[in-house]
């Protein structure tokens, strides 16, 4: 019997960690909707391809970095402004079935405009990030993907500081908790709502420059929500930590399974592996590892 | 009869004879329904071949006007490359007058209108695509895989690396991987390669990557563990700018990678950056936009504003170019059809027996202006591919230079693997198989 390759094995397993951790950069971005208005925003894929394909638009007609950066998060909070009044205020106190069907036109609207305004070429985006992988013990790691990482733990460790030291912060956990108390101490949700769909626009941006410097900046792009969603069931839809874990767990374990068991299906089982797992996990644990339990008194 | 139907009876007659003196002679036009993809995931590859087929079409409008005066046009439908969407648009546009064929460049749309074009007897073009045994006319005589079949396609792919490794014999002992696109398209090399891998004696490993192919650190680690001397890339959209940043990482050395004829152009290495560099693919049709028919199209079609592409820049790359040969094989179909049946609009059918006798030699090509832009075609009753040859593009990280001669797949090898196909296609769906002499006759 031959011997086990444990040094394949890890290289296997750290590739699918750091892959996770790309899932969970989306994820995130369906969280800070969802925690403030149980809304399953189906449309983060699509502000995500909206923000990428604007900033390298910009980058190519000769916009600086920083600059572009800022017109295009400038570009993301008007857009989540906009939803706001147009489509989620009007749909106040409606069942969540259609605030979700609401978020699902959404992304096809976001979609077609962000190809009629930048049209439909496929772009290049170089981040400056060199992605030739250094050799650790024998096993290859990417420094693209180091970098994601330390992205994604800074944009967790920013957003959590967040939420638990400032005071818009704080309003965001009140929504969560309980809009009907929030409204009562005189929280303005409607504001609320627009600054957390502005900050799920910067999530949008930096998830869409971290995906588009390794895809390319095209359509393709707002398929990732695909690796988000068994993400968000593993971690809970309204937990940032959740979403990491969430990551971190599917991208191992799809990327374990395809090269472990993939032959014994055919191959090319990394696809629907993590929905197995998200749909085996949703029956054991509804909530997700780290989402809130919700008890309702009938 | 009361005064009241006689003054209606009048009107009628009247506004018959005045419909009849203001409506003009029906022109002679020949028609293109193009179920085109110019929004959604493969968009960038919609817009460059619908662009370069209109593109053409114009020129011969424009220069020429039409084809020995049967002017030429054309109506859209947007398909996102969705079969549903595309047989929506296939019923939508057949009402048209005087359709010509059909190129909806889409294995799934192809794949779903063959019982429909053959019903309707309209010729049904997939360039370089679409399924295999289809270059067989005896039971598919509306289809036609114009210029390479998948199998042909293999037969170059693994000639290629022949040539590169000292010939056919030298394979032996070599180990390649091909790295498909989970989908029909990708999986219908699968016989070919491993028939190709046993008669040349190869070691071959055959890896999926699920659609659409934006992950592919599994893969790609699994190849690094399998050491092979080659990987073949078949790969369609996003798969293949991320299967080359992801061979970077993993340390495979990209000049040995070997794109197959939809990984091959400007829109699959850009978004790779430097990860491209020194990547090769195969193709039936250069990039650039040197050769003389691309410099009309410029001149007739683009500084009279009539070009299709929004983005002048991509006049020249490898879809727009393809888009232009399909327009000039379309265009010579018609004109052979002409010869034979008159210089009119001509019946589906009889366009199909001008895509049958469609011989373009390379003198016939440079007479285009597409000399070195493709190499010939060679379109019978009975081969509907017509032995195209191919050719080999390495990518310098700004554009694609060739790196080979025009290489001939190894047709006699594969015909009877492609019969014995299409003949138990046939044998399944009860078709007759047709002669020579069937396909001489023409419905009009």
């Amino acid at each position: 019997m031959a011997e086990f390759d444990w040094l394949f094995f890890t290289e296997v397993l750290i590739g699918g960690l750091l892959s996770g951790v790309m899932y969970s950069l989306v994820a995130i971005g369906f969280v800070l909707i969802y925690k403030t208005s149980g809304v399953l925003n189906f449309s983060q894929g699509a502000l995500l391809l909206f923000a990428a394909l604007t900033f390298v638009s910009l980058v190519e007609k000769g916009v600086p970095f920083a600059a572009a950066f800022a017109i295009t998060f400038a570009a993301m909070v008007v857009i989540g402004v906009a939803i706001e009044r147009t489509v989620l205020r009007p749909l106040t106190n409606k069942p969540p079935i259609t605030l979700f069907m609401a978020t699902l036109g959404l992304s096809y609207i976001i979609e077609g405009a962000a190809q009629l305004i930048w049209g439909t070429q496929v772009h290049g985006l170089d981040l400056g990030i060199e992605d030739i992988p250094f050799d650790v013990g024998g096993v290859f790691i990417s420094q693209f993907d180091i970098f994601a990482a330390v992205v994604a733990a800074s944009m967790v460790g920013a957003l959590s500081a967040f939420f638990r030291y400032t005071r818009i912060g704080l309003g965001f956990r009140a929504v969560a908790d309980d809009q009907f108390a929030a409204l009562a101490v005189g929280l303005k949700l409607p504001w609320i709502w627009a600054s957390v769909w502005a900050a799920a626009g910067l999530v949008a941006l930096v998830a869409g420059l971290l995906w588009g410097a390794r895809l390319g900046v095209q359509f393709s792009l707002s398929l990732v929500v695909l690796k988000a969603l068994p993400v968000l069931v593993l971690g809970g839809f309204d937990s940032i930590l959740g979403a990491i874990v969430g990551g971190l767990l599917v991208g191992a374990s799809e990327k374990l399974a395809e090269v472990y068991i993939g032959d014994y299906f055919g191959g090319g089982i990394e696809g629907w592996f993590a929905y197995v797992v998200a749909l085996a996990f949703l029956l054991i644990r509804p909530s997700g590892l780290f989402g809130q339990k919700l008890v309702e008194r009938v | 009869m009361t005064l009241y139907t006689k003054i209606r009876a009048a009107a009628f007659a009247a506004g018959i004879g005045l419909a009849a003196i203001a409506a003009p002679a029906l022109a002679d036009e020949q028609h293109f329904p193009l179920q085109s993809y110019r929004v959604g995931p493969y968009a960038a590859g919609g817009t460059g071949f619908f662009g370069g087929f209109i593109d053409y079409l114009n020129l011969i409008n424009t220069r020429d006007g039409g084809v020995n005066g049967v002017k030429l046009t054309w109506s859209e439908a947007e398909t996102q490359y969705e079969v549903e969407r595309g047989v929506e648009a296939y019923e939508r546009l057949k009402s048209n007058q005087g359709i010509a064929a059909w190129n909806p460049l889409s294995v799934g749309i192809a794949y779903a209108m063959i019982d429909r074009i053959t019903q309707d007897k309209v010729p049904l073009i997939t360039i370089n695509h679409g399924r295999t045994d289809s270059t067989d006319g005896r039971v598919f005589p509306y289809v036609f895989p114009l210029l390479l079949n998948p199998y042909s396609e293999t037969s170059g792919i693994v000639n290629y690396i022949a040539s590169k490794e000292g010939g056919l014999e030298s394979l032996k002992g070599k180990k390649i991987v091909v790295l498909y696109h989970g989908s029909p398209y990708g999986k219908e090399t699968i016989p070919i390669y491993e028939l190709l891998a046993e008669k040349y004696g190869f070691e071959l490993q055959q890896i999926e990557v699920p659609h659409p192919g934006n992950e592919q650190q599994s893969q790609w680690l699994t190849i690094r563990r399998a050491k092979p001397d080659y990987v073949v890339l078949r790969g369609w959209g996003v798969m293949n700018p991320v299967a080359l940043k992801t061979a970077a990482k993993t340390g495979f050395p990209v000049d040995h990678i070997i794109g197959n004829v939809w990984s091959n152009s400007e829109e699959d290495v850009i978004p790779a950056g430097d990860a491209a560099k020194g990547y090769t693919a195969i193709t039936t049709q250069a990039s650039g936009a040197e050769y003389p028919v691309v410099k009309e199209i410029v001149k007739t079609v683009y500084d009279a504003g009539k070009g299709n592409l929004e983005d002048k820049n991509r006049i020249g790359s490898v879809y727009h170019n393809l888009g232009i040969v399909n327009g000039i094989l379309n265009v010579e179909a018609v004109r052979i059809a002409q010869e034979k049946f008159g210089k009119r609009t001509l019946t589906g059918d009889e366009v199909r027996w001008g895509f049958e006798h469609l011989q373009l030699d390379p003198a016939r090509v440079e007479a285009l202006g597409a000399k070195d832009l493709f190499h010939s075609i060679n379109v019978t009753w009975d081969n509907h591919e017509g032995n195209g040859y191919v050719t080999f593009q390495q990518w310098d990280g700004k554009k694609w230079n060739v790196v080979s001669d025009w290489i001939a797949p190894d047709w006699a090898l594969l015909r009877p693997i492609i019969e014995k196909s299409s003949e138990a296609y046939a044998a399944e769906k009860g078709i007759k198989l047709r002669t020579a002499e069937d396909a001489e006759a023409a419905t009009n």
